[in-house]
């Protein structure tokens, strides 16, 4: 009820009772600015070392106060992801909102309990670049509204991935990850705060900010359309590309980095694959330029640069020594990783536009490289590392020690060999797990049981293969062994493999960061094996060049020497991918567009 | 030269004049103002003039993420910024179907009664401003400015808290903060008395603002007025009660009403209103605490939020009055239509150029001040 009644008629002498406030203190503010509260927002700090110039602060700033400066002699690393940009902040359009914290990848941005400043004129039209870590002034105060974990605007857990049960892949070759249904994947593609970090880090710089913004407004022909902008291998690099953008993403400075490579997946498998080959054709010019090209190889980078070059109306003829297309990415990657139809798929995109491929081919023996000198504008040798190095240890030349490539061509071909009951792989990097878990399949498949071991020569703190292939592998009962050096193959007196002899490692590299491990004798192991598969390493047979070319050819360390666009000494000649610049897919699609521009330009002014 | 049929013409007598009415009188708010029609010192006519306050909210908002707009709503209602905060955040949370944590909910009660408090001590200190008696207003600001001081310690701002977001609130409530919110509830109780003794009992307002601006409960619901100036005329109609939010229902609290519908009852009803406040919050601070939980349920990220299409309309009473949202969206990042339902300006328009006429000059300042209007929430 009302405390004072409507009838109340007043006082007239109740407002002099408050005459008892001359004799209270009087209340005055201090001259010195009063402590401002402890999550108070006032003016920014930045921490540098923390801040990558991911920009996301700029893109939330409802005022658009934010701008980006670049600061000279700041680390730039696209691979790391790293920008030498800071934000810079017009304090005329802030409005201490504090969105720009909440929502900063790193967590370097906050607010400081600094509230006073004095503009000079001359200030009234400049920004403020964010320092660290005294503010505005130079002087020195507590942060106020700082990042906390249940404010954090940023979502930095990955959608789960769906996987096949170790126990229900272990005997078979079918694909492991089931990828994203549409609900997951606009789920994790609204994750992207579209920095922009991926598209620098990608070999092929890939348009993954666009390609993600269209997956989370549903359009993933918009999608794949962004995505046939730089990469014409997108089911392969949707499964099994090495995602150095996923190693740049800004998210994953604190949480999960955003699953490009399964989003990239996704997109790829939401469409059709006939509307896939009408949205690649897309600016493919309606003339024939007359030019014809030849192509070595029908792996990613040769195709890579017959998708460029076909589209730009040449004559384009894929020269391929096997009997299927795809190099490496069909005869290095075990199924479960990469399904051989989705291979197809993309090849038959670039066939689809005109590409001739011409199978069982070996250039150098069937046709030789003059021929080609004469008959086609432009030769591109794209044949990949196609043969395994050896440890070259002691009893490395038994005919029971394999190569893992070699090994992993013929699982493939399906060509008919013994599985070992128990085998050995030398090796620690990707290609040691393919053919590990390879084998183990084939294990379980004929026998029963896995008796696999990969001996590797790095710790697990610095192993090369991925972390999730080494998780898979011993899922599947392949025991990882670190920090094992090969000594020896062992023969029993029938000249029977019967194992390998490992020792500990103490150190791989010398003082000047040469590759020369060292080892520990004292520290010696006999694994029992059939076979030992050596996966150290591949390098390319360049012996299609015949004696006559290579003499001709200017070479860098056994590989051939190429100029900023791909070409080598002679000028019909280009060379591109792996043989270039060691085993990577993503590489190679890189590398073949660049050939394909190089080669464009060249044919633009040969007569 | 004239021409040959010139005549000229005789105007009657008249003490008819027009005045302009503000922005520059200490009464009335910033740039609003009045363009008075008088007769003598008599109100024949008055027309509401919004100046140059127009800023465009409710365009500005369909060009800004969703999260950007928390940041700009406030803007709205400068006294009272805090529903317009919560207005928003209910209306989108229904839309994106969120479930707002309970603990949110308490912190969320308790920063729209400390805001109310804040506000009515902002609106009849400025309504004694009007009537001459400035120590009433030196005191209603100074008190609001302790209010502020808590919801700097709570939010981080002063004045524009921009503490609620879709889902919840941003932070956590600092340790020790309910202690000093209750110390300071007992300094505004004390204070009470003095106010009343200074302004409320004082005879000279009591005699300048009884039948000053009255209108029936008739009027007043024709009108379209809400809130204490509605409960003035009578009518004990409250959101908080009639239609509740957050956990409104589980608090107790008076719905004070008063009969003269006229600038008194108004600020009657406001006197009780801050009793009514100090009592739901003592109820939050003593519940808090044993309420525990998250205080944000999780939304996605902000640059790529496509909130569900719909469209809904959330109301909250705000200390002028009803506070609606009426938010469209068409499953965009972005708000295709906001619609602010301002109690301000259906007070400051219709009812004041109606209750205006008749009154006398001096009473246009208190009759605009009892009714609480906010000029920015008039022109959005």
């Amino acid at each position: 009820m009302p405390d004072i009644p409507y009838k109340d008629k007043g006082s007239i002498l109740g407002p002099l009772k408050t005459l008892g406030f001359f004799a209270r203190r009087p209340v005055t503010e201090p001259f010195e600015p009063r402590p401002a509260a402890d999550s108070y927002r006032g003016f920014h700090v930045n921490d540098w070392e923390k801040c990558i110039g991911c920009s996301t602060c700029q893109k939330v700033c409802d005022n658009a106060a934010i701008t980006m400066v670049k600061i000279p002699g700041l680390p730039e690393d696209p691979v790391l992801g790293v920008r030498n940009e800071r934000p810079a902040i017009d304090y005329g359009r802030c409005c201490w909102c504090g969105l720009c914290v909440d929502i900063c990848p790193t967590g370097s941005i906050s607010l400081t309990t600094e509230y006073v400043h004095v503009c000079r004129e001359n200030e009234l039209d400049s920004y403020f670049v964010l320092p660290d870590p005294n503010g505005i002034h130079g002087k020195h105060f507590d942060k106020g509204w700082d990042k906390t974990a249940d404010a954090d605007l940023v979502d930095l857990h990955q959608q789960p991935m769906g996987e096949v049960e170790p126990q229900q892949r272990d005997d078979n070759f079918d694909e492991i990850v089931h990828g994203f249904t549409s609900q997951q994947a606009i789920i994790e593609a609204s994750r992207c705060v579209q920095c922009g970090m991926c598209h620098e880090s990608c070999p092929t710089h890939m348009n993954a900010p666009e390609y993600i913004r269209a997956i989370w407004e549903g359009n993933a022909e918009e999608a794949v359309r962004q995505i046939y902008r730089s990469n014409p291998f997108s089911h392969v690099c949707g499964r099994v590309c090495t995602r150095r953008c996923e190693t740049a993403c800004s998210i994953g400075r604190r949480g999960d980095p955003v699953a490009i490579r399964w989003l990239k997946r996704y997109a790829m498998d939401a469409v059709s694959d006939e509307r896939i080959r009408e949205i690649a054709a897309e600016g493919k010019v309606d003339y024939i330029s007359g030019k014809k090209i030849a192509i070595i190889g029908a792996g990613p980078a040769g195709l890579t640069a017959a998708y460029d070059l076909v589209k730009k109306g040449h004559d384009v003829t894929v020269f391929e020594a096997l009997d299927k297309p795809g190099g490496m990415t069909r005869y290095g990657i075990p199924e479960y990783r990469l399904p051989y139809d989705r291979l197809d798929a993309d090849v038959e995109v670039i066939t689809s536009l005109g590409v001739t491929i011409q199978y069982n081919t070996r250039i150098g023996r069937d046709i030789g490289m003059d021929v080609l000198e004469r008959d086609y504008d432009a030769v591109v040798v794209a044949i990949g590392l196609q043969q395994g190095r050896s440890t070259r240890i002691p009893g490395s030349d038994h005919k029971q020690v394999r190569k893992a490539v070699k090994l992993l061509r013929k699982i493939t071909q399906g060509k008919p060999f013994k599985v070992p009951r128990t085998a050995v792989v030398i090796g620690g990097g990707n290609v040691a797990m393919d053919i590990a878990r390879s084998l183990a399949r084939l294990q379980k498949q004929q026998y029963g049981e896995v008796r696999m071991t990969v001996a590797a020569l790095e710790d697990f703190d610095h192993f090369l293969a991925d972390p999730e292939e080494v998780t898979e592998a011993r899922e599947e009962g392949v025991v990882i062994l670190d920090s094992r050096g090969p000594k020896q193959c062992l023969v029993d007196e029938n000249g029977k493999l019967i194992g390998l002899a490992t020792l500990g490692v103490v150190s791989i590299f010398d003082q000047d960061g040469r590759f020369a491990p060292r080892y520990d004798d004292s520290d010696e192991q006999v694994h029992q094996a059939d076979m030992v598969i050596e996966s150290i390493g591949q390098m390319t047979d360049v012996s299609l060049f015949g004696d006559e070319l290579t003499e001709r050819l200017e070479w860098n360390r056994g590989r051939l020497r190429v100029d900023e666009n791909g070409r080598t000494s002679e000028p019909w000649l280009w060379s591109a991918g792996d043989m270039v610049f060691g085993p990577d897919v993503v590489h190679a699609v890189a590398d073949g567009h660049r050939v394909a521009a190089g080669i464009e330009e060249y044919l633009g002014v040969k007569q | 030269m004239r021409p040959e049929n010139y005549q000229a013409k005789n105007h009657p007598p008249s003490h008819e004049f027009e005045l302009n009415f503000g922005p520059n009188h200490p009464g009335i708010e910033g740039n609003y103002a009045f363009k008075v029609k008088l007769n003598g010192d008599t109100v024949l006519s008055a027309r509401a003039d919004g100046g140059y306050l127009h800023r465009g909210f409710e365009k500005l908002m369909e060009g800004r993420l969703w999260i950007q707009n928390i940041a700009l709503v406030p803007r709205i209602c400068v006294p009272d910024p805090v529903p317009m905060e919560v207005c928003y955040s209910l209306a989108i949370e229904e839309l994106g179907g969120l479930e707002v944590p309970e603990r949110a909910q308490w912190i969320r009660v308790m920063q729209l009664e400390m805001s109310r408090l804040a506000a009515h001590l902002f609106a009849f200190g400025g309504h004694a401003a009007t009537t001459g008696m400035y120590t009433t207003m030196f005191w209603g600001v100074a008190d609001r400015d302790l209010i502020l001081d808590r919801f700097e310690e709570l939010t981080g701002g002063r004045v524009y808290s921009i503490y609620n977001i879709p889902g919840g609130v941003r932070r956590e409530v600092p340790d020790g903060f309910l202690e000093r919110m209750s110390s300071l509830l007992d300094y505004l109780e004390s204070r009470l008395p003095d106010y009343d003794n200074l302004f409320f009992r004082n005879q000279v307002f009591i005699k300048r603002a009884r039948d000053v601006g009255a209108m029936t409960q008739e009027q007043a619901l024709k009108w379209g007025v809400t809130g204490p100036n509605l409960r003035a005329t009578g009518l004990a109609f409250d959101v908080r009660r009639d239609d509740p939010y957050l956990v409104y229902d589980q608090l107790d609290f008076e719905i004070p009403t008063e009969p003269g519908g006229d600038a008194l009852s108004r600020n009657l009803v406001r006197r009780s209103e801050l009793k009514q406040s100090i009592r739901i919050l003592r109820q939050v601070i003593e519940r808090l605490p044993s309420i525990r939980g998250p205080i944000r349920c999780p939304i996605p990220n902000p640059l790529a939020w496509n909130v569900p299409a719909g469209e809904s309309y959330t109301r909250v009473e705000s200390s002028k009055g009803e506070l609606a949202y009426y938010v469209v969206s068409t499953g965009g990042d972005k708000p295709y239509r906001v619609h602010v339902r301002g109690p301000s300006s259906m007070h400051a328009v219709q009812v004041l150029e109606n209750l205006a006429v008749g009154s006398r000059l001096e009473d246009v300042a208190q009759i605009m001040f009892s009714l609480d209007a906010c000029p920015p929430e008039v022109d959005r």
